[in-house]
């Protein structure tokens, strides 16, 4: 009983993180329907620079998360201005090579300022353990999974609710019709992109934070793949319950089976998924009539 | 504008695709306060036209020139939420109008709709996912202020501004009466009625200019009559100019003031709707040479 309390509560917070940092690729997808194969390396640049501001700069936390905030709105931006728009109209096999590009690209980057030797960053999240249910449990991935629910749900609300968010949803939907009630695609698409690198960037804080600053990182956000298919690709709520799923599974064969096995997990559960419901659990079947 | 006054000057337009001439040298002037129709054989070139008009087509050469009073695009920005903008209205002379011109051929869609010209398009063009309701506010998305952080935080001015444009949403929804499907995804509505969410989506735009393509398109007698009374009555209660395409000849007799016909993308009449009935270009345009003569 006690494992299974720690693991569940580690696969809860590894899966709130995966969650977050797969509703910033889905923001993308569902806006601009380019698949984000950076989607981990945003995590990595989220993260590093942070870290710079808050260890190599030693500015204050909420600066240093200011200036990660800002950074991740520049690279997201800039991303979409010179790298994406000029690709409008071509293949999306085309646009996917792009991003992959990108994503060897902005790694290249991280290694060539940090190394690949992993960081150490002070503690942000209050360290120690608590007892539940017999179970001993890291404070920081309690507050791991506080974060990551509270900006969920806000960047969930904002989607579905605030004007930006339906102007999304409707570019999504039909950019002609869009256009003709004097929406600009552009800053539509300048936003989502923007908003997934503020999301990676939360997410690449906090699990540097419950790990270390590293490479690796991408390795973790390369999970962003499992989640968002089994979501569906374009459903937020199947993100949330696809990252959480993924998150826990691989907890738990970690814990009770191989570690190794934990590796390749979420991809099995993947192929399992898709094999019974292959849009993905909550793959929406789009209204359509003719 | 005030009635009477040129509100769209289109002079010599010219959109070629490759080899093919869409439009030739097309003049038309659409009077402010006027329902104004353009009728056609398919393939005339009227939804060129529009989309010319309305920033989705780069006409080959030629120009499209809106006018408009500065005033009344800077009121419909501001609303009640933004008291700034009306004290500013009500210094201005009412009978030295600000009427100020723009050339819509090089702006793109969402500029031109933000200068107060709105349309439907042949074959519908809504958010299908979105609802009635969510579809209609989008229409008041050129008259909202705030920005991507205000919208976030929601509260307090960014509130009060959603409040005031969904009233007026609710205008328009009782207008076309469609208050029984405000939170129904457009996509499960039937035809007559997405034709007629389209319609309001683009009133609710407060438009100085409406462009209708075909919005009767595929309906039954009954229901052309009633999407006719509803375009009539818009015109009367908001006061927007209409360019109105539209095959049923019996409707565009009935409600346009003026019409001009296009063939093969040339103009070919245009006056009042008995002016161009009597036209034997256009009567040899719909019948065939034989009867013209």
């Amino acid at each position: 009983m006690s494992t299974f309390v720690t693991l569940l509560i580690i696969g809860l917070s590894e899966g709130a993180i995966l969650a977050l940092a797969a509703l910033g690729f889905v923001l993308i997808y569902k806006a601009t329907g380019v698949i984000n194969f950076a989607q981990g390396e945003f995590l990595l640049i989220g993260a590093y620079s942070f870290y710079t501001a808050f260890v190599v700069m030693q500015l204050p936390i909420v600066l240093a998360l200011l200036v990660g905030v800002l950074v991740a709105v520049i690279v997201g931006v800039v991303v979409e201005r010179f790298i994406l728009r000029p690709m409008v109209g071509q293949s999306h096999i085309s646009i996917i090579m792009v991003t992959i590009g990108l994503a060897s690209v902005l790694s290249a980057i991280v290694q060539m300022f940090f190394g690949t030797n992993p960081r150490s960053m002070p503690p942000i999240l209050p360290r120690g353990s608590v007892s539940i249910l017999g179970g001993s449990v890291p404070v920081n991935r309690l507050w791991a999974i506080v974060i990551c629910a509270v900006v969920l749900v806000l960047l969930t609300w904002f989607f579905q609710k605030s004007r930006h968010g339906v102007a999304m949803r409707a570019v999504a939907d039909d950019q002609q019709a869009a256009m003709t009630v004097g929406i600009s695609v552009r800053r539509v698409f300048a936003l989502s992109w923007a908003l997934a690198a503020v999301s990676a960037l939360i997410a690449g804080v906090t699990l540097a934070d419950v790990t270390t600053v590293e490479m690796n990182i991408v390795n973790f956000g390369l999970l962003v793949f499992p989640v968002v298919i089994m979501g569906g690709l374009d459903s937020v709520p199947g993100t949330i319950v696809g990252g959480l799923t993924i998150g826990l599974v691989t907890q738990f064969v970690s814990g009770y089976m191989d570690p190794g096995l934990a590796e390749i997990v979420p991809y099995i559960v993947l192929v399992l998924v898709l094999l019974v419901r292959p849009y993905g659990v909550f793959g929406e079947k789009r209204i359509e009539r003719v | 504008m005030p009635p009477g006054q040129p509100l769209l000057q289109v002079d010599d337009l010219t959109l070629r695709f490759g080899g093919v001439t869409a439009l030739a040298d097309v003049n038309m002037t659409v009077e402010s306060g006027t329902i104004h129709a353009i009728i056609g054989p398919n393939g005339a070139g009227k939804s060129s036209l529009l989309n010319c008009i309305s920033g989705l087509y780069r006409p080959t050469s030629g120009s499209v020139v809106l006018r408009y009073v500065a005033d009344d695009v800077a009121r419909g920005g501001g609303l009640a939420a933004d008291p700034g903008a009306a004290s500013g209205t009500a210094v201005a002379d009412v009978a030295d109008l600000d009427v100020r011109e723009r050339a819509l051929t090089s702006l793109p869609p969402n500029r031109v709709a933000r200068l107060g010209v709105a349309r439907s398009f042949q074959n519908i063009e809504l958010f299908d996912q979105l609802t009635v309701l969510e579809n209609m506010m989008l229409g008041r998305h050129v008259h909202m202020k705030h920005n991507v952080l205000t919208s976030m935080l929601w509260f307090g001015p960014a509130r009060r501004q959603e409040i005031a444009h969904r009233e007026i949403v609710e205008e328009v929804i009782d207008l076309l009466k469609l208050q029984a499907h405000r939170q129904k995804p457009v996509g499960m509505l039937s035809y007559g009625i997405q034709k007629r969410v389209e319609l309001g989506r683009a009133l609710a735009m407060q438009p100085s200019l409406l462009l209708l393509d075909e919005p009767m398109a595929g309906m039954n007698a009954e229901e052309k009559e009633d999407l006719a009374r509803y375009v009539l009555d818009v015109h009367e209660l908001a006061g927007v100019s209409i360019v109105l395409i539209e095959h049923d000849m019996n409707v565009v007799m009935d409600i346009s003031n003026r019409v001009t016909v296009l063939d093969f993308g040339r103009v070919i009449g245009d006056g009042t709707p008995r002016e161009v009935m009597d036209n034997p270009r256009v009567i040899e345009a719909y019948l065939g040479a034989g009867v013209a003569s």
